[in-house]
């Protein structure tokens, strides 16, 4: 009969914010992903107006204190191509992970609260997993067009039966509580007593997942614009940098290496940033085994 | 008492506690023996540090939060405290063996009784032959009466039922015959039927193998019928020691003697103006429920839950439900409040029919018949203001906020806490204020009937007099009618008017509760009351 039940983790505000802040690893990669990000934001300043000029004159020269990155087949200042193709797939990475969360909590929490609706969503989400991310992607994007919304959207769709499992296995746990049973006792009608009792209950995980969301909508993204599905070769973004990159790559590897570094430490300072913060959130399973997005 | 080497001396042991919290010490300068035949209980409330103790004695304690600042513990002689890592291994289980209070967690679900015993044996005598291993298994779920060991030792843990889960857990502890074995509450999780045997069982051991025992408990009724020897903590100090008899007849300490007034016992109030109401605010007729399940492989199996139960509620009236574990109480309760819907019978509330009702019609229903949960940790929203769940049913009533303000503030005063508690979040209170504020969460409702699921069940013994007492004010001043449903039968006989026995989903006696517990009609009604552990002991009224 000790104390037991007192020591719930229990999430309140400014917790986040002191996890962000206390763990080394978290406030490494939280800085390291704030200087890319304020790189991409601030790409027009940091590169100059001439960004993309076209200038065979000068193609594939190495790095140097003129371009620092070099430059690529068509003479574009690979450090300006970086930074702007940053602002492309942070978006899409930013965007495919808030709208998978947003989407797949939604579709979660109903199909964990109503028993009758969970067998049949949870077979068509068993249906969405079984469909290759990438072949969905590249199918949707070819049939209407390489526009941002259309790879958002690819990439989400991957993305939420991931989150939808998550969500429905907290709230299936959750529901049980007997302070879920008291609201309901209360009179208290199911979709308040979804967002005021069971929601704030997913949200440590869903943040956790949604970093690991970010890092894999980078990816994705950025495995389209190799495949040549992605944005067009004029709007620079890390896929197609790389993508174009390929072909001159050996006599000309900074072509490659840069984009490459950068959308390797984002995703890594995203997923370090995911782990950390599960840790901090989840004490149960700081440590344990590691789920890889 | 014994004259020879005691086989667990403790002396003088402090455990500090991290800086920082309202005491230093979780444990501070105890003294025990246990010696062979001897069941030795540490009685407390939470907090008394009387787990510690036996943490510190299996060397379990998290080294880094509690640290054993001073003291010696000795098993037979060696001390724990200075045995390395290595030796700790091969004591645990060979010379010392802890049992502990939650039968079910503490098995493996996924391994065959008979091998969970086999491996305790495997793993610190390796040398014996499969084939004895195989015997001494047997032979020891013999010595706990299990029945059938032959055939039940191929069964996993959740195809037994608590008890015997418990005796399974004895027969590990015993499989090395340890010479200490430490239970922490081994029977707090029982049925009381259950837990008579199984004290019995532990006295009967102890004579076969020659073992002592350090039982921690909570439990005066335990102590009454197992202890020779009490040691009362209360924050981490020993406030009384000695015989039970002398213990429990005529206690010296004035921390004792409230414990053991606060231990529930059978007394009965008489109310009859209670049941004369001529219409009752709540009739059950026939009600019946079914658990419907289907196993991997497609067999269905069926529960029946409740099975043709009636009974009529009057207004002001307190109805106890008593029963053990799988009788259908707490099934009955979820059905009252229509969280189940039963497959038949009525449930008439002031003359409507609400045993079907679904939608806006049921949530509107609820707000007259509340419930209050068994444990108090998780029947608040730990993310919410107390004045937020406090609020929230009324305002949804149509409640103007102010006004549920003003009520909850009214609320909070009545179950006699500050108001000033509206603002905080249930994590700064002990379980008792928030059983507390649980109870105004429901009255908040102005309610007819108040369903109590073991409401005081989770709580210390003395906690447990002031809730019961802080029902039966309220329901003088508030009146609303009370179902009481309870493991407990010293906690019905003090609470209720009238009292009904379920087992296997049926009412087998109905009565009131002094006619219930004094001439009981029904076999099992007297087997249960025969099995209230301490029943008969009495106390020396308090000078």
């Amino acid at each position: 009969m000790s104390a037991t039940g007192q020591a719930r983790s229990m999430p309140q505000r400014g917790v986040l914010l002191e996890a962000l802040l206390s763990n080394r690893v978290v406030l490494c990669s939280s800085v390291l992903l704030l200087a890319i990000m304020l790189s991409a934001v601030f790409a027009g300043l940091l590169t100059g107006t001439d960004t993309f000029l076209i200038r065979p004159r000068l193609r594939l020269r190495p790095p140097g204190s003129e371009f620092w990155f070099g430059t690529d087949a068509l003479g574009r200042d690979v450090f300006a191509l970086v930074l702007h193709g940053g602002k492309l797939s942070l978006l899409v990475g930013l965007l495919a992970a808030v709208s998978g969360a947003v989407i797949g909590t939604a579709i979660g929490l109903v199909t964990g609260y109503l028993r009758w609706l969970d067998p049949v969503v949870m077979r068509i989400m068993d249906g969405m997993m079984a469909i290759p991310g990438i072949l969905f992607a590249v199918a949707l994007v070819s049939l209407v067009g390489p526009s941002l919304m259309a790879i958002v959207a690819a990439i989400t769709f991957a993305e939420i039966p991931r989150v939808t499992r998550l969500v429905r296995s907290v709230v299936l746990s959750v529901r049980e509580e007997s302070y879920v049973r008291a609201a309901e006792g209360l009179g208290i009608p199911p979709l308040l007593v979804l967002l005021r009792h069971i929601l704030p209950s997913c949200i440590a995980p869903l943040i956790v997942q949604t970093t690991y969301m970010f890092a894999a909508a980078i990816l994705s993204e950025a495995v389209l614009g190799f495949l040549g599905v992605g944005f067009p070769p004029d709007i620079p973004s890390w896929g197609n940098v790389l993508a174009e990159g390929r072909a001159v790559f050996q006599r000309a590897p900074w072509t490659i290496i840069a984009p490459g570094l950068f959308l390797a430490m984002t995703v890594m300072a995203v997923n370090l940033l995911g782990d950390g913060l599960r840790d901090r959130l989840d004490p149960r399973l700081s440590r344990a085994a590691k789920v890889s997005s | 008492m014994n004259t020879s080497e005691p086989i667990l001396r403790i002396e003088n042991l402090s455990v500090a506690l991290p800086a920082g919290l309202d005491r230093s010490h979780a444990v501070r300068d105890l003294s025990l023996d246990v010696h062979r035949r001897q069941i030795v209980c540490v009685v407390g409330e939470s907090g008394s540090g009387k787990s510690v103790t036996a943490s510190a004695v299996m060397r379990l304690l998290p080294e880094k939060v509690l640290r054993i600042t001073g003291g010696t513990i000795r098993l037979e002689g060696e001390d724990v405290a200075a045995a390395s890592p290595a030796r700790i291994c091969e004591l645990r289980g060979n010379r010392m063996a802890m049992i502990f209070q939650e039968p079910l967690t503490a098995l493996n679900p996924v391994m065959r009784i008979g091998d969970q015993i086999a491996e305790v044996m495997r793993i610190h005598r390796p040398q014996i032959a499969a084939e004895s291993v195989e015997a001494r298994v047997i032979e020891l779920m013999g010595d706990v009466h299990l029945p059938d060991p032959a055939a039940l030792r191929r069964v996993y843990p959740h195809q037994i039922s608590g008890g015997q889960r418990q005796r399974v857990m004895i027969a590990m502890a015993l499989a090395l015959e340890p010479a200490l074995i430490i239970a922490d509450e081994p029977t707090t999780a029982l049925d009381v039927t259950t837990q008579a045997q199984i004290l019995r069982l532990f006295r009967e051991l102890l004579t076969k193998h020659d073992s002592g025992v350090l039982m921690i408990t909570h439990d005066f009724g335990v102590v009454a019928d197992v202890a020779d020897h009490v040691v009362v903590m209360r924050h981490g100090e020993v406030v009384e020691r000695g015989e039970p008899e002398q213990v429990l007849s005529r206690p010296v300490h004035p921390y004792t003697r409230a414990l053991i007034e606060a231990v529930p016992r059978f007394r009965f109030r008489y109310r009859p103006e209670r049941l004369a109401a001529p219409e009752p605010v709540l009739v059950v007729e026939d009600l019946t429920l079914t658990y419907r399940s289907t196993s991997l492989l497609g067999r269905k199996r069926e529960t029946r839950a409740l099975d043709q139960v009636s009974f009529r509620l009057a207004p002001g009236e307190t109805l106890g439900i008593v029963g053990e574990s799988g009788s259908g109480k707490t099934s009955l309760a979820k059905t009252l409040l229509r969280f189940e819907t039963p497959d038949s019978g009525r449930i008439l509330f002031r003359g409507d029919d609400v045993a079907a009702l679904s939608g806006c019609v049921l949530r509107d229903f609820r707000r007259h018949i509340q419930m209050i949960f068994q444990d108090p940790y998780k029947s608040l929203n730990p993310r919410r203001r107390i004045g937020q769940s406090l609020t929230e049913g009324p305002v949804h009533h149509g409640l103007s906020r102010a006004d549920a303000v003003a009520r909850a503030r009214e609320l909070m005063e009545l179950v006699g806490l500050s108001p000033d508690a509206l603002e905080r979040f249930p994590h700064e209170f002990s379980g008792g204020q928030r059983q507390r504020i649980c109870i105004a969460r429901a009255l908040a409702m102005q309610p007819s009937i108040i369903v109590a699921d073991e409401a005081v069940s989770a709580l210390d013994v003395s906690v447990q007099a002031q809730v019961l007492r802080l029902f039966e004010v309220l329901q003088r001043r508030i009146g609303f009618a009370m179902i009481f449903v309870t493991h407990d039968l010293r906690v019905a006989s003090n609470i209720c008017d009238r009292i009904a026995v379920m087992k296997r989903g049926r009412i087998v006696e109905l009565g009131p509760a002094q006619a219930v517990f004094g001439q009981p009609q029904d076999d099992y009604t007297r087997e249960l009351i025969a099995a209230v552990p301490g029943g008969v002991f009495e106390v020396a009224p308090a000078a």
